[in-house]
């Protein structure tokens, strides 16, 4: 296992890896490497990369708590029986058509967003508050599904990621009929009749 | 002529452009210094990988390249600010599908709390699971 905290800066993690004091890799992307190479639009998402570096299971939403899937819709224990499974050797590996009919490319704009994020994470690095904040809400408005640009940016220009701008955030976009979260067909709750889109 | 910054993933680099009223443009070897394309007689050259310059544009002129139309030219996303004195050019789309596509687990150096830096394809040979989190 790998772990990427995805921040503005390590010191917003120190305490959590500290305490966890984990034995796997905890790696700090302060970039958003991850998000541009993997097109990662939220957290928390998990990557199934077999011993040849090859995507077996591309970007799904996963908890571990039953509190995060319940919000997200998810169930934790039909996911982590698939993980033993497939860390066994017991699962069925899938063509690679049918792990890239999974997979949820980026756009054009998305690319652009993260480009704005780019410029806006230096500027704000640089002391200039005011210009980041206007590339991270240009970035939002291009890709309005890329929460790692529109809620992972909130604490960079003071507003709280758990607070009244996050929900009101949440509920104007669920209310347009979308989801916050896109987790894989096979993660989600009561997902017979589902159909089989992942994003 | 002013300083102005030109972004890439893990890369600031200086150079002069001119901005006033019309498009920012950089100097041809601002354009090489910054972005490492050369402007040669088949037009803006990468390695083996040449545009040609698109002929009754403006996109270079005795003032320079202009940024945003060699960015397109070359299919890289941009984000600029004038203001600031600073742009960012990303990875298209076209790439970043096209690496995904072929199911090869795009490589990442990233540090740890420590600052020390660690790749992916450190852990070819063994299954990874891959976790991307934040604290937000």
């Amino acid at each position: 296992m790998i772990t990427v905290a995805i921040e503005r800066d390590a010191e917003d993690v120190r305490e959590y890896i500290d305490v966890a004091s984990p034995a796997h890799p905890s790696l700090i992307d302060t970039d958003r490497v991850l998000a541009d190479r993997y097109n990662m639009v939220n957290v928390p998402t998990v990557v199934w990369i077999d011993e040849q570096g090859r995507i077996v299971r591309p970007n799904d939403i996963a908890f571990t708590t039953e509190a995060g899937g319940n919000y997200a819709n998810v169930s934790t224990d039909d996911q982590m029986q698939l993980l033993r499974d497939w860390v066994r050797g017991d699962l069925e590996a899938k063509s690679p058509s049918e792990v890239r009919a999974l997979q949820s490319l980026p756009s054009a704009d998305d690319q652009f967003a993260r480009a704005h994020f780019g410029l806006g994470n230096w500027l704000w690095r640089e002391g200039r508050g005011e210009a980041a904040a206007r590339h991270f809400t240009r970035g939002g408005d291009l890709a309005p599904h890329d929460f790692m640009i529109r809620r992972g940016t909130m604490r960079m220009v003071g507003q709280d990621p758990f607070g009244d701008p996050f929900r009101e955030m949440v509920t104007a976009w669920r209310d347009a009929g979308n989801d916050y979260y896109h987790p894989l067909p096979s993660s989600r709750r009561g997902r017979e009749g589902q159909d089989d889109t992942a994003r | 002529m002013t300083a102005f910054t030109i972004l890439g993933e893990g890369s600031a680099v200086e150079v002069d452009a001119s901005t006033d009223g019309g498009p920012v443009r950089l100097s041809v070897e601002g354009v090489e210094r910054a972005l490492g394309w050369e402007l040669q007689e088949e037009g803006f050259c990468l390695g083996p990988v040449c545009y040609p310059v698109p002929p009754d544009t403006d996109l270079v002129t005795d003032a320079g390249v202009d940024l945003v139309g060699l960015a397109t030219l070359i299919d890289r996303p941009i984000a600029l600010d004038e203001t600031e004195h600073a742009a960012y050019l990303g990875v298209s789309a076209c790439e970043r599908s096209r690496e995904l596509e072929l199911l090869y687990a795009p490589d990442f150096t990233v540090p740890d709390l420590d600052g020390e830096p660690h790749s992916l394809s450190d852990h070819r040979g063994k299954k990874v699971l891959l976790v991307a989190y934040a604290s937000w």
